[in-house]
């Protein structure tokens, strides 16, 4: 791993720190006083609904919008540097840098028609100074059938690959995802997962925005939830709007048929007390405690 | 920033397996024609079209305009120029807001490529076509319709200049104009009028001198009328000069806005350029 490279006070470890970021487009806010700290190593998921100010807050991380105000530093850079660079000359090699070791799966694809997948991925991989091996990454992706395919003719599912597949050809230090799952079957979306695990064991940092909750649970070291624009917790999967605090539901069905059931800290004695009350076996008796998406939905709905 | 104000350490670059401008730049005009010859449509309509209209028009009209120089002849110059015009300024109008639209663009700017790579990849594409498209036009009216070619090396070389600067003026317009657009689709909704009524009023079909004045002053503003008057001077005899507005052919005049159009159009694109859409922010 990049060790020792800032030397502007923030710690080795740290990625991305952002501090009251602040975005509005004309009168709606789209970010109101974001702060966020992504570690190196650690994947880390954004969840919250359409409109809370994922993909604001990813794009300006990323170097595609400029912020109204607040503090961003990505990889020790500042990413509107790099916005504007180009404009004076020797800024643009620093930006260049940044961007190689900055890997961007946006949200849309930007599409290729007329080329064939081998022809796009080798071609970005020439832009990198350590590009991977275009074939070894198609492979990686699961699109090794279809390198000589030309782009428009692949699946929803496969131009999604072939966008994660040109993220990381760069071997980027740092890896954005923006619903990166979108459009995939069950069984590529599994796939996908086991690539993400592969990309974080070989260190490669990863921030992903999702709408699905089993994906930031399966992937993620912590999740962060934003809502109105702003990031309202930050913790890990399990332990998220304390989760694992959380009172168990007890269900069960009455001698009548009706169905009963009773929130409980302790519902091993409540399902003790059942079973002393029936006599033995419960009918429809189910221990239930509530599930990320209840944790999550909770949460948005107060805002 | 309350920190402190030391700078990062600089990025140590990694060994340098980096391309060189010119391989980037090739090998984006290389991409660029790939998916320009892959895509039918363009590839009829750009290079098939000029070729249409000379094969259509030469053999309708085939009077004399002025004594020793046939309509053909004629045509062909304004043909070659509109040519130019379409590999450019129409192609760069109409395919760079589907690029924007579709994301491609803004997938280019979250890589390390410098802009001007890509920018060089279009100027190399449409340097390519630009040429292959005059060379069949040549082609085809040297053998159906009798066009002489230039005799002395100083046509040629006028030939050559006034090309290059048309076509240089030409891309850096349709590199302007495409922010104009603001979807995919509306590309070819600004630039083919636009292109359309250069071509009538600038003397491709009819003989400049036959349109009415205000016409004649209207075309004066834009490269086309003066892409087509150099390109006459290389062609058509030195008599036929007198007959031009200016009563000769006016190559400084020529050269001048040409140059002109340039300029303006570098600093249309240097400050209105878009790598996104509006939408997109």
């Amino acid at each position: 791993m990049l060790v020792g490279r800032t030397l502007d006070g923030m710690s080795d470890d740290v990625a991305i720190r952002v501090r009251g970021l602040r975005k509005a487009y004309g009168d709606n806010v789209a970010v109101a006083g974001l702060d966020l700290d992504v570690h190196r190593g650690e994947v880390f998921a954004l969840l919250g609904p359409n409109g809370a100010g994922k993909t604001t807050t990813v794009e300006i991380l990323e170097g595609y919008r400029r912020r109204d105000a607040g503090e961003v530093r990505v990889l020790g850079t500042d990413p509107e540097s790099v916005l504007g660079a180009g404009r004076s000359g020797s800024s643009e090699s620093l930006a260049a840098d940044w961007r190689s070791r900055v890997g961007i799966v946006l949200q849309g694809t930007g599409e290729f028609d007329e080329l064939t997948v081998a022809e796009v991925v080798g071609h970005f991989a020439g832009f990198y100074p350590a590009g991977d091996d275009p074939d070894k990454v198609i492979e990686r992706v699961g699109l090794a059938g279809k390198a000589q395919a030309r782009t428009h003719t692949l699946s929803g599912g496969q131009k999604r690959r072939l966008d994660v597949a040109l993220g990381i050809i760069g071997r980027p230090e740092l890896l954005f995802l923006d619903e990166p799952t979108t459009g995939f079957d069950p069984e590529a979306r599994r796939e996908f997962w086991e690539l993400i695990r592969d990309l974080s064991a070989a260190g490669t940092t990863i921030v992903l925005t999702t709408h699905y909750l089993d994906e930031a649970e399966a992937l993620a070291d912590r999740v962060g939830v934003i809502a109105g624009g702003r990031l309202i917790e930050v913790a890990a999967p399990d332990s998220l709007g304390r989760r694992r605090e959380a009172l168990a539901t007890v269900s069960w069905r009455t001698p009548e048929g009706q169905a009963e059931s009773a929130e409980s800290a302790t519902p091993t004695a409540l399902v003790a007390e059942l079973a002393a009350r029936f006599g033995g076996e419960v009918p429809g008796l189910t221990v239930t405690r509530p599930t990320l998406e209840d944790i999550y939905l909770r949460m948005i709905g107060q805002q | 920033m309350t920190t402190t104000t030391k700078p990062t350490a600089p990025v140590v670059a990694p060994a340098a397996r980096r391309l060189g401008p010119a391989r980037l730049a090739l090998r984006q005009g290389r991409l660029e024609l790939r998916q320009f010859l892959r895509s039918r449509e363009s590839v009829v309509f750009t290079l098939g079209f000029p070729i249409i209209m000379v094969l259509i028009f030469a053999s309708i009209f085939n009077d004399e305009i002025a004594p020793g120089v046939s309509y053909t002849q004629y045509f062909v110059t304004g043909m070659i120029a509109t040519g130019l015009m379409t590999v450019s300024f129409q192609n760069l109008g109409i395919w760079i807001p589907i690029e924007r639209d579709r994301g491609v663009l803004k997938r280019y700017r979250g890589t390390p490529m410098p802009k001007w790579v890509w920018f060089a990849g279009k100027v190399i594409m449409v340097l390519v076509t630009g040429v292959v498209m005059t060379a069949m036009l040549l082609a085809v009216s040297v053998t159906l319709f009798d066009l002489d070619l230039p005799r002395t090396a100083t046509a040629w070389l006028t030939f050559g200049w006034v090309s290059t600067l048309g076509i240089t003026a030409c891309t850096l317009c349709g590199i302007a104009i495409s922010s104009l657009a603001r979807t995919a689709r509306s590309g070819s909704a600004v630039v083919t009028p636009v292109a359309l009524v250069l071509q009538f009023i600038s003397g491709v079909f009819f003989v400049f001198t036959n349109l009415p004045n205000w016409m004649q002053q209207v075309a004066a503003f834009f490269p086309l009328k003066w892409m087509c008057q150099g390109l006459r001077s290389v062609f058509l005899p030195e008599s036929f000069g007198a007959q031009e507005p200016g009563g000769s052919f006016e190559l400084t005049r020529v050269a001048l806005v040409l140059a002109a159009w340039c300029v303006i159009g570098l600093v249309l694109c240097l400050t209105t350029f878009r790598w996104t859409t509006r939408r997109d922010g």
